[in-house]
């Protein structure tokens, strides 16, 4: 029964603690490089686009046409385009895969149709954004005679983060807790009360972060709208659904192309204002979901 | 065994009556043939141990079990005549008539007014939903603690009030008849004993079910037992004859302890 006294002392570290030790410090820095691999990056990316690109960032940049000469060039098109196919692919995709989330949730039965519909979903996440293109040419540029307008543009984007905005929505609308639907219930409201009433809204902070992040993802897009045939040179706004367009992804990717020193500096003004545009986007969907978590707290 | 358990409910008819109701969940079945009489402005007990059918009982009274994608009910329930699981019934309907109240508090995320009102929101109340709300929080034993600070998150509450609150919300849709699903067994004693003694009070207007795995809440409160065992109606009476005197010997052996 009596245990040696040494042994209740502390401070008396073996060699295999003093190994265990030694492991837990060498993962602790491997996690840190790891994340420092990030971080770093990114900064010397921005730096470096910071470097070439404030020196070309004002009023004017904003406010001028594409050009044929570097320093008369400016971003307005693009601009404007991308508000455009922002709010378009907004009006468009939130709606559909709202509801596409609360059927899946709420309504539809537990069977196998309902099942081959959410793996279908979730591997269209995962389809490359060119094809999403080649369809949008197919369907909405030639099938349905749309041309290479706005709404061309929208609609293939919207197609493209559909089955990121519903499967985020799904996400948020589970984790509504029951308890909640089953009250409603009991007060005798009909399903679309409930739904209406309290899953929506303890869902919505949930649905819009994931809204605005895959909306960030349409931005960011370049290969589907050069595949539909969106112009980089375009020397007017869009003033209808019908108009041809350009973003500033494309507008990007069209200078840095070409070859001279002058027009890589504006490339990177105009990365500039997409980071801004990106950045601030994220930083919405994170207040967003912040405020979420502190209303579950409750 | 368990298909004739009718008891004197007086001249009366009852608030409710069970006739051979079954419920199957996928293939296991978790109420068999059970029938019984829920006599009006009584509280009427369903104990038995953890799994035995009775908040699966509770939940055919007013349709909750439609909201479980496999459970299948069978036999009637006869509400005022009318059995509720006729094709015609709605069950948002009957949900309106007989109330529920759960385990576990859950209030809305919303204000206590916006809790207390919202049942009767959606039912398309005209009234005076100020003085409804005010009337329902005081039948539930809340008005005093909650009259100055209505606008609060109904989340700042303690699980005693919140489960009161759960209570006030259900009287605003001025139900019939009350089921409740273990609704103290959440909650510290003292808050538990507001809640039976709030029990006591409601059934002067209304008549209520209780599932309990709290024999002594049984006894105290109830005014009728019925004791489930493995989906079965094992007995059925006065609580004072189920706890003191019971016909059967599995109900004896529950209501001293010996199992459960």
């Amino acid at each position: 029964m009596s245990v040696p006294e040494s042994a209740l002392l502390l401070g008396q570290n073996t060699a295999r603690d003093r190994r265990r030790q030694w492991k837990g410090h060498l993962f602790w820095v491997f996690s840190l490089a790891a994340t420092s691999v990030g971080i770093i990056t990114l900064m010397v990316l921005l730096v470096d686009v910071m470097i070439d690109g404030l020196g070309r960032l004002d009023a004017d940049f904003l406010n001028s046409y594409a050009s044929r000469f570097a320093d008369r060039a400016g971003i307005r098109a693009p601009l404007f385009g991308t508000a455009w196919i922002l709010g378009l692919t907004a009006a468009i995709s939130f709606p559909l895969s709202v509801g596409a989330a609360i059927y899946l949730e709420e309504y539809a039965p537990q069977n196998w149709i309902t099942r081959i519909i959410q793996v279908n979903i979730a591997n269209l996440a995962g389809v490359p954004s060119i094809v999403y293109g080649i369809l949008g040419l197919a369907v909405f540029v030639r099938g349905m005679g749309l041309g290479r307008s706005v709404l061309s543009g929208a609609l293939t984007l919207s197609i493209l983060i559909l089955p990121v905005i519903i499967m985020a929505s799904q996400e948020a609308i589970r984790a509504v807790p029951d308890s909640i639907r089953q009250a409603a219930y009991g007060l005798g409201a009909t399903r679309w009360q409930v739904t209406q009433r309290q899953v929506l809204p303890m869902a919505l902070p949930g649905i819009l972060t994931g809204t605005i992040l895959a909306l960030s993802r349409a931005v960011g897009e370049t290969a589907p709208l050069i595949m539909i045939g969106a112009l980089s040179f375009i020397a007017f706004t869009p003033q209808g659904l019908t108009d041809q367009f350009t973003v500033l992804p494309l507008q990007i990717y069209n200078w840095i192309s070409r070859p001279g020193a002058d027009f890589h500096e504006i490339a990177a003004s105009a990365i500039l204002v997409l980071l801004v545009l990106l950045l601030t986007m994220n930083a919405i969907a994170i207040i967003l979901r912040n405020r979420c978590s502190r209303m579950r707290v409750g | 065994m368990a298909t004739s358990h009718s008891i004197d409910t007086g001249a009366r008819p009852p608030a409710l009556e069970a006739r051979k109701v079954s419920v199957h969940y996928g293939t296991t079945q978790a109420v068999r043939e059970i029938s019984l009489r829920i006599p009006a402005n009584q509280v009427v007990a369903l104990i038995g141990p953890s799994g035995c059918g009775k908040s699966t009982l509770l939940r055919c009274f007013n349709r909750m079990n439609d909201l479980v994608s496999d459970a299948r009910v069978s036999g009637e329930v006869l509400f005022h005549g009318q059995n509720l699981y006729e094709p015609e019934i709605d069950p948002v309907e009957v949900r309106r008539r007989i109330g529920m109240v759960f385990q576990k508090p859950n209030p809305f995320p919303k204000s206590i007014y916006d809790n207390t009102a919202f049942g009767p929101r959606i039912n398309g109340f005209k009234g005076d939903m100020d003085a409804l709300v005010e009337e329902s929080l005081r039948r539930a034993a809340l008005w005093d603690e909650v009259h100055d600070r209505l606008s609060d998150s109904a989340y700042n509450l303690s699980g005693g009030q919140q489960q009161r609150l759960c209570i006030a919300r259900t009287l605003a849709v001025r139900p019939e008849i009350v089921l409740m699903d273990e609704p103290a067994s959440a909650l510290d004693p003292i808050a538990t004993q507001k809640i039976e003694e709030l029990i006591f009070e409601l059934k002067k207007e209304y008549t209520i079910v209780i599932v309990t795995h709290n024999m002594h809440q049984a006894a105290r409160i109830s005014d009728y037992t019925a004791f489930l065992y493995m989906g079965e109606l094992v007995e059925f009476g006065p609580t004072d004859k189920i706890f003191t005197n019971p016909s059967e010997e599995q109900t004896e052996a529950y209501v001293t302890g010996r199992f459960g």
